[in-house]
């Protein structure tokens, strides 16, 4: 089997067939990576919900040169052999993120200074790097009721956009499904049944995968904001998981435990329940040191670890 | 040796004029200027009964601010505690309950808002940082004292008064594009 032959914003690749140009892009790796909102690789089905990831194709393949009709969702593209891939280059797909920004912000709050997400949010960061700071949306926006989803779990349903990588998740890694999306379109909403409350022992991955302050973590409510906690690593011996941790510790107390997230924003191990409600003390884990934030977080404010943090910021935001 | 900048006077212990002896020419030119300034204009003022006019941007004592019908605008964001570049601001979030809807805007409030004044510079960074139109500097002076404790201000020196005639009004601090913004009631900031 040959390797197809891929040019990403003037950058040549090889890859395997039926790579998409998304992963294809992330071989790559630095700013030709499109953002993603709804696509987790961990997930298998999940993309072509958000278009934050759209590219212009300038040239199918090399047998068929012609370029695509339309701009392309990345995430679900498979690439062909001689394909000719415009991200950042192509003022035409800088224009079209924008548009997405904006239509993704029509019913999003903006409540960020409420929110328990904000400064590891996607959608922040999306809308920082890609968007406009001004919005043309006059309406009401639609509100919903915060409900519940367990004891530990809250969905405020204003500030979901309907990634569905939560529902990927109930249906891939719990097994059993018990959280789903009612309605279709601007009514549609994701939800539980209150009375067959998530009990799988994954279901807490949940807050993770949110690229949102949609599903957070009830026991971490308006605790701290996120970039006045130190984020540590940390494991246990975990008999459900791999108890590869992230701790957020204020002082000496641990505010909240989530997984460990790579460049992408994506979990590296999914991890338990008891792993991330149970356990609040500093003497059920055994900590590795501090975990390394981008300097270009909100995060890693105030944290002077480099000398000239400009060599040592790949451009992106968010956690690493 | 050659000097080093041409500036440097020779010395000479030449023998004085009969003028210059009698020092009294130099005297009353001396006095003049004495005498000069006893009319002229004095550059101190009597403090504290008397003070300078203040710009309408000075950045003085903070101020926390209530909305229009009295409930706090802070929501504890932690926005200006992050741009302080002396990390003077520290607060604690707690959550709005039921029957508190006339005390706080936000579904989250800050219950511990602190500011050292020690340690603040007076920049204006958490003013410019607040979402919220909160936290405002103003021509208040934030007054001398002997001991350190004093000087962390919380909320109860912060807030503004809930009485009407007392609020404080930072209105000649907001640019113009600011006042134009906030004239538009349909946008969920203004509400």
């Amino acid at each position: 089997m040959s390797l197809y032959k891929v040019t990403i914003d003037t950058i040549e690749i090889e890859v395997e067939p039926g790579t998409t140009i998304l992963n294809a892009a992330r071989r790559i790796g630095g700013k030709v990576v499109p953002p993603t909102m709804c696509f987790y690789s961990k997930l298998k089905g999940s993309g072509g919900k958000c278009r934050s990831c759209l590219v212009k194709v300038a040239q199918s393949s090399e047998k068929d040169p012609r370029p695509m009709p339309k701009l392309v969702a990345s995430c679900s593209t498979p690439v062909q052999d001689g394909m000719v891939v415009e991200n950042i280059t192509s003022p035409e797909v800088v224009e079209a993120r924008k548009a997405i920004v904006e239509f993704l912000l029509i019913n999003h709050p903006l409540d960020c200074p409420v929110c328990d997400q904000a400064g590891e949010c996607d959608l922040q960061n999306l809308t920082y790097e890609h968007g406009l700071s001004s919005q043309r949306y006059e309406e009401e926006r639609i509100t919903f009721e915060r409900i519940d989803i367990g004891e530990k779990i809250q969905l405020h349903m204003n500030r979901c956009i309907l990634c569905y990588r939560c529902v990927y998740v109930a249906d891939q890694i719990t097994g059993k499904r018990v959280h789903g999306v009612l309605y279709r379109g601007d009514h549609a909403e994701i939800s539980t049944y209150v009375s067959n409350v998530i009990e799988n022992d994954f279901s807490g991955n949940i807050i993770d995968v949110c690229p949102v302050g949609a599903l957070t973590d009830k026991t971490f409510r308006f605790k701290s904001r996120v970039w006045f906690t130190k984020p540590m690593n940390a494991h246990r011996n975990c008999s459900k998981c791999a108890g590869e941790v992230v701790l957020w510790e204020s002082g000496e107390d641990i505010l909240r435990v989530t997984g460990r997230k790579d460049q992408y924003g994506e979990l590296e191990h999914f991890i338990c329940n008891e792993c991330r409600f149970e356990k609040k003390k500093t003497s059920d884990w055994i900590i590795e040191g501090p975990r390394k934030i981008k300097h270009s977080s909100v995060i890693s404010q105030n944290n002077y670890e480099y000398i000239n943090p400009a060599e040592n910021n790949d451009g992106n935001l968010g956690i690493t | 040796m050659q000097s080093l900048t041409n500036r440097s006077k020779v010395v000479s212990d030449k023998k004085m004029t009969f003028m210059e002896k009698i020092y009294l020419p130099a005297i009353i030119k001396g006095m003049m200027i004495t005498i000069t300034h006893f009319f002229s204009k004095k550059t101190t003022i009597s403090y504290p009964e008397e003070t300078r006019p203040f710009s309408p941007v000075y950045r003085g004592m903070h101020v926390l601010k209530r909305d229009d019908i009295g409930r706090e605008r802070c929501t504890a964001c932690g926005l200006c505690a992050v741009a302080c570049p002396a990390e003077a601001i520290t607060m604690i979030a707690a959550e709005r309950k039921a029957g508190e809807e006339n005390l706080y805007r936000e579904e989250k409030y800050a219950s511990s808002y602190e500011i050292n004044m020690l340690r603040c510079i007076f920049c204006g960074d958490c003013e410019e940082a607040c979402p919220k139109e909160a936290i405002f500097l103003t021509n208040r002076i934030v007054e001398a004292g002997y001991q350190r404790e004093p000087f962390i201000f919380t909320k109860n020196e912060l807030v503004e008064p809930l009485d009407p005639a007392k609020r404080i009004d930072v209105s000649k601090r907001q640019t113009k594009a600011v006042l134009e913004f906030k004239k538009n009631g349909n946008l969920p900031h203004n509400k």
